[in-house]
């Protein structure tokens, strides 16, 4: 069945780079291969006329609904840790569809687990080089004007098995599930930042989480002013407590550790803090020893969905190659897709809307011949930077160093059409 | 706001103004539904000691106060001298960070010994945070320090001397303060990142 209808929709398919890469005009014609498929196979065997669903009434409402049984095994990846709570679990990305994350699907990252924090009593202090200090308790700032975007947020440390020696065969979500994106809604910072009035000598905020870990990071000023916010809805909905509840500080662009959770404290200062997680963890060992510190933009970066490890192709024929690009700077501009391991290139469609500091979607048409295939994405964002190729990014640092790693991953497909990680 | 405070105001934002684009001033008529918080407020939950070593407490410690705290409420996961335990690996692997082995620990890669004292007291021991002493902390300090020998066997350390200990590692950074904060390949040749923004700092001063 599949074959016929790969026979009819080859006459209007047109190929733009090597190993099968179609027109990302081409989509047509990829739903009657499912279709196709469908009607010859369930339900022809059913005895009733219709499905049980039809035959009696459904389940009743319900104050909070939940998925589906057969979507609930998509679950977040949670490793084994010595200490449940100190560690990080990640989005299960080549099971999802579309640019949003659902908020039980956000990834975690979090250094002493994830406090339980009473909304009426916790306040935040806003103290330091200020003209007057201030405390704002949760229903003080939602009583400020407010502002939603659609944001993703990325650890620094996503992807880092990327310079492991050889390539780590695992999922997609496994290798980069460290990143998400969410509609945030809340006050920006600068606001409040008027309101306690901010000394001339001041450069830096320092941000503290009221966890078991007393998260720190220093963040520039120039940040916390430009279009930083105090995030206190996650989809719609109040944060969840994994995702900082009541409030936490989300900085567009910025690598994750940043966008401090449990926010409690904001101190104005001179100089950096120079804490524990901005010197001794979050800073990219280069591979000359020495290391950079406050390398706090997220790079341009895409990583291809489908296919992708685990998720093997049945057999030859059209398919879809689909992923996920975003970067620190801004709007991705174009999302280039190779199917000969970066021989030849073609330019991929961006779908719905491509937001500044967001996930966007890319899809591209693909015909598999069942050859072997090594499939790469390339992003570039709308300040011309460029998705570096692995050796270019490996070059530049030290053994082991995995933190802002957006470098290009490569899929190999096999004759069988199994999916492997390469370093192509 | 009275006419005098509005026009102390006033002057003030002038001042902002005139002196630097990144300064702020509460001059705005923003909703003010934030409560001052006094001194001791501030001074309960401040808990930063900064490089210069601000915010570091009366008291001081021993290395071998520190051991014995360290032996009692930190080796089962850090391992004997700090090293071989579940969790990071605190000492050894000096002068390691550019060969084919870079051993990262606090010895080794840590360019402050301050952060260590705000870091241990914020965060330490895992399993019960905020549990130690300030004394307890200078202690663990000083021991953990005398083990690559950063410090002698018989320092004692307090609010005076610890911010002036040198740790191997001080000059290792690269601040990419003057490169907007970006450190990504191929990202050295764009203007700087300010068009995705949907507010410039310009636009509210």
């Amino acid at each position: 069945m599949e074959n016929e209808t790969v026979t009819v929709n080859r006459e209007r398919e047109e190929h733009v780079a090597g190993g099968g890469l179609l027109h990302r005009r081409a989509f047509l014609g990829m739903s009657a291969v499912a279709a196709g498929g469908l009607a010859s196979g369930l339900g022809a065997a059913t005895d009733p006329r219709s499905p049980v669903s039809m035959r009696e009434p459904g389940g009743a409402l319900s104050g909070y609904g939940t998925r589906a049984p057969s979507a609930e095994i998509i679950q977040r990846i949670v490793p084994e840790l010595p200490f449940p709570g100190t560690g990080s679990s990640r989005t299960p990305l080549q099971l999802l569809e579309g640019t949003i994350t659902p908020n039980g699907l956000h990834f975690e990252r979090h250094h002493n687990g994830v406090p339980a924090i009473d909304p009426a009593t916790h306040e935040l202090l806003i103290h330091g080089l200020v003209r007057q200090p201030l405390l704002f308790r949760y229903d003080d700032l939602l009583r400020y004007p407010r502002e939603n975007r659609i944001l993703f947020i990325e650890c620094s440390g996503n992807s880092g098995t990327i310079a492991a020696a050889a390539p780590v065969q695992a999922s997609a979500g496994q290798l980069n599930g460290l990143v998400s994106c969410a509609e945030w809604t809340g006050v920006r910072l600068g606001t409040l930042l008027d309101e306690v009035g901010v000394d001339l000598d001041a450069r830096w905020v320092q941000a503290e989480g009221a966890d078991a870990a007393g998260m720190t990071r220093s963040i520039p000023l120039s940040i916390c002013l430009d279009d930083a916010m105090i995030a206190l809805f996650q989809n719609g909905e109040p944060l969840r407590p994994e995702q900082g509840f009541p409030m936490r500080l989300l900085l567009p662009g910025i690598e994750g550790n940043a966008s401090v959770k449990w926010l409690r404290r904001l101190k104005v200062i001179a100089t950096p803090a120079l804490s524990r997680e901005e010197t001794s963890k979050y800073s990219d060992l280069l591979a000359d020893g020495r290391a950079e510190l406050f390398s706090l933009r997220m790079g341009v970066k895409s990583i291809i969905l489908f296919p992708s490890f685990g998720l093997d192709l049945p057999g030859p024929g059209r398919r879809e190659i689909s992923g996920l690009a975003w970067s620190g700077h801004g709007r991705i501009r174009k999302v280039e897709v190779s199917a000969d391991g970066g021989t030849t290139w073609a330019e991929a469609a961006l779908g719905g809307s491509v937001l500044p500091k967001a996930l966007t979607r890319f899809r591209i048409p693909w015909r598999w011949d069942g050859g072997p295939a090594t499939l790469l994405s390339r992003a570039v964002d709308d300040t011309g930077a460029v998705q570096p190729r692995r050796k270019e990014w490996v070059a530049k640092y030290g053994i082991g160093q995995g933190y802002h790693s957006n470098a290009i991953q490569s899929w190999r497909i096999d004759e069988s059409g199994h999916v492997s990680h390469v370093y192509a | 706001m009275s006419m005098h405070k509005r026009a102390i105001a006033a002057c003030c934002g002038l001042l902002v103004l005139a002196c630097s684009g990144k300064a702020r001033d509460a001059t705005n008529d923003g909703p003010h539904h934030g409560r001052p918080a006094s001194p001791a407020v501030i001074g309960r939950m401040d808990l930063t000691i900064a490089a210069d070593g601000v915010g570091l407490p009366p008291g001081s410690g021993s290395v071998e106060e520190g051991r014995a705290t360290f032996a009692a409420k930190c080796a089962a996961c850090h391992g004997s001298e700090g090293t071989g335990g579940i969790a990071d690996r605190l000492t050894g692997g000096v002068g390691s960070l550019a060969s084919a082995k870079p051993v990262r620990t606090v010895a080794s890669y840590w360019p402050y010994a301050t952060t260590i004292f705000d870091y241990v007291r914020r965060a330490m021991p895992l399993t019960a945070p905020q549990s130690l002493t300030d004394v307890e902390v200078y202690g663990l300090v000083a021991y953990l320090l005398s083990v690559d020998r950063i410090v002698r066997p018989d320092a004692r350390l307090d609010a005076a001397s610890l911010p002036k200990i040198a740790m191997p590692n001080r000059n290792g950074f690269i601040s990419l303060e003057t490169h907007d904060f970006d450190g990504n390949i191929g990202s050295d040749r764009k203007a700087p990142p300010r068009g995705a923004s949907s507010r410039s700092q310009g636009e509210k001063n």
